[in-house]
């Protein structure tokens, strides 16, 4: 944005003179501003359909991801991601790249995987971590194993990589459902989930909710990943969900700001991240996680409770 | 002598552990509505391993534990190790207002009269001005006053406090232990896992004596006895990886004329408890068979 208002100005500023040089070099600043941040969006389609996409991943992703990240399971949908990719080249090897074949795939396979390793964590004395490792590395060589199969493997890095500048109206329509009903369940699970990550043994003692908050919340988990994948590829999907809502950790005490926050960084993060990608012609799902990336680092500098805060000189302490 | 009042909890021919190996062993007897008992014993006598099982923690190996027909959320059991959080973004409020949990559910709202309860449970455990404090914020004992302030709002007429004075300081204990005697007066059932013989002394007036195998079940100074100590220490030793199966069980007497179920002869009776139950005085020892 600098950059651009640098070499906007001075082809201007000579031009005019006197009354209008306020005028005239505040003109092409804002035509500049407007090129590099709206023009994009208005003038192409494919970039208003990513916009759409992003936010509504913002919108749902991103608070699951939170409470991804308050269960200490961070790493968990990283490992999610992969036990999606079965399911997905089952689909794919059936039917091709088609969305329907592959979503219901990569559902079924995240949800068998999800389910077993809840399963095992409930009634074994293996943690949940083990658990969940042993299913989706399983299911993870299940997927290579499929992928081989047939030899032509290149339309896969769609569902690696994603294609949010390729989002057609199912996808679209797939990831604006997926996260409507997350905000729903999210609104109804809202109480006993954030207990089952708080104190899950108050939970079980007080009531009947706490399985019902696991499995419903990693059913969720699920459904965003596979929408996840659609635009970001399954590699992509966690950093829009983990990495927005570790930056706003830093900065809120309380659960609803969190995922206020964490909600407002993920859609920052998409828009500057399919303009980066718009302007600079790079790939966009690296761009927008390497924006929340960003974001991430900035929160780690400044924040309260980040990397500097502890090192700054200190101010005078307070009464009481 | 009163009219006993009704078991809340019975323990028939229980036995809990872990992996076939038990932790309390053969424990029958009956805990009084009302009564106010100190869980005590040596390491690994199975103290929490009781409390567990009597919160539905854990499933018994052997025999069973009976709970009086309880509302739902009427037993309140606070674990030793809590699983509690400390870094999770939560205030001091919120966390005590899930005391409230059996009156609002998933989805209710506080109104305005329950948000002076949270306030009025924060001010008798002395937090008053802690409301809007990150739970990560406090230290050890405030945030077990916080945990006693949920309790009262919990409001459970069966509470189950696992060591609740651990690494607590004195006069937090003092505060904590006159809850628990307000409870008490209001006639709640509590068992409470204590270290402190001297506490135990003055407060309780009942004792429960575990070294797995039940010891002595009674009136405080009848079992805090230098030789029913000594016994339990010496009671509680390693599992054996090859001990060979129990069949304790099979030898049980079976009921009794009177109609009471075979577990009564297998209580501690050494001593008592305080609230007799108006029979079976007669064969107090009969199935104690250590």
């Amino acid at each position: 944005m600098v950059m651009a208002m640098i070499t906007a100005t001075p082809g201007t500023g000579t031009e005019a003179g006197g009354a209008g040089l306020h005028f005239a070099t505040f003109k092409p600043v804002q035509t500049a501003v407007y090129d590099l941040l709206v023009s994009p969006f208005t003038d192409f389609a494919f970039m208003r359909r990513a916009l759409a996409g992003c936010l509504a991943l913002a919108l749902g992703a991103t608070p699951v991801g939170a409470f991804l990240m308050l269960r200490r399971m961070s790493l968990m949908g990283d490992a999610m991601s992969h036990a999606i990719l079965p399911g997905a080249a089952l689909g794919y090897l059936a039917f091709g790249l088609s969305l329907g074949a592959m979503t219901v795939g990569g559902i079924v396979a995240g949800l068998v995987v999800v389910l077993a390793a809840g399963v095992v964590t409930r009634a074994s004395i293996l943690k949940e971590d083990a658990s969940l490792a042993a299913f989706y590395l399983l299911s993870l060589a299940a997927g290579v194993m499929i992928v081989s199969l047939r030899g032509r493997n290149l339309d896969l890095l769609h569902v690696l990589f994603g294609s949010v500048l390729a989002l057609d109206d199912g996808s679209l329509l797939l990831i604006g459902g997926i996260a409507t009903l997350t905000l729903f369940a999210l609104a109804l699970l809202f109480r006993p989930l954030a207990l089952e990550c708080f104190d899950p043994a108050f939970l079980r003692g007080v009531s009947r909710w706490s399985p019902v908050a696991h499995y419903g919340f990693l059913m969720l988990v699920v459904l965003n990943l596979v929408s996840g994948f659609h635009a970001l590829g399954t590699l992509m999907a966690v950093g829009i969900m983990i990495l927005p809502s570790a930056a706003a950790r830093l900065w809120a005490h309380e659960l609803p700001a969190l995922l206020g926050l964490a909600v407002a960084f993920a859609a920052a993060s998409g828009a500057t991240g399919l303009l980066l990608s718009f302007h600079a012609d790079v790939p966009a799902g690296p761009a927008i996680v390497l924006m929340c990336g960003l974001l991430y680092f900035a929160s780690l500098l400044a924040a309260p409770g980040g990397l500097l805060a502890g090192r700054l000189p200190v101010r005078h302490h307070l009464e009481s | 002598m009163h009219p006993a009042p009704p078991p809340i909890i019975r323990f028939d021919n229980l036995t809990l552990g872990y992996e076939r190996h038990p932790a309390v062993h053969h424990l029958s007897g009956e805990i009084a509505a009302g009564a106010l008992v100190a869980v005590i014993g040596p390491n690994g006598a199975g103290k929490s391993t009781l409390l567990k099982g009597v919160a539905g923690e854990l499933r018994p190996i052997g025999g069973h534990v009976e709970l009086a027909a309880l509302p739902r959320g009427g037993l309140a059991y606070m674990p030793q190790r809590s699983e509690i959080d400390p870094s999770f973004p939560v205030s001091v409020f919120d966390v005590v207002a899930m005391g409230l949990w059996r009156e609002l559910g998933a989805f209710g709202g506080l109104n305005r009269r329950q948000r002076q309860r949270v306030r009025e449970a924060l001010a008798a455990v002395g937090m008053e001005g802690f409301e809007s404090r990150p739970i990560g914020s406090l230290s050890g004992g405030q945030l077990q006053r916080a945990r006693f302030a949920r309790l009262i709002l919990q409001d459970a007429p069966l509470i189950l406090l696992d060591e609740p004075f651990a690494a607590i300081d004195s006069r937090t204990v003092e505060d904590l232990i006159r809850l628990i005697l307000g409870w008490h007066a209001e006639g709640r059932t509590i068992l409470t896992v204590v270290h402190d013989f001297d506490q135990v002394r003055r407060h309780f007036p009942t004792c429960l004596l575990l070294a797995r195998e039940p010891v002595a079940f009674g009136p405080t100074p009848q079992v805090l006895t230098d030789t029913l100590l000594a016994r339990a220490r010496r009671l509680s030793e390693a599992f054996d990886d090859h001990a060979p199966e129990c069949h304790r069980e099979e030898r049980a007497s079976p009921d009794e004329p009177d109609g009471r179920p075979p577990a009564r002869a297998d209580v501690v009776p050494l001593h008592r408890h305080r609230h007799a139950h108006g029979h079976g005085d007669d064969h107090g020892h009969a199935g104690h068979r250590h």
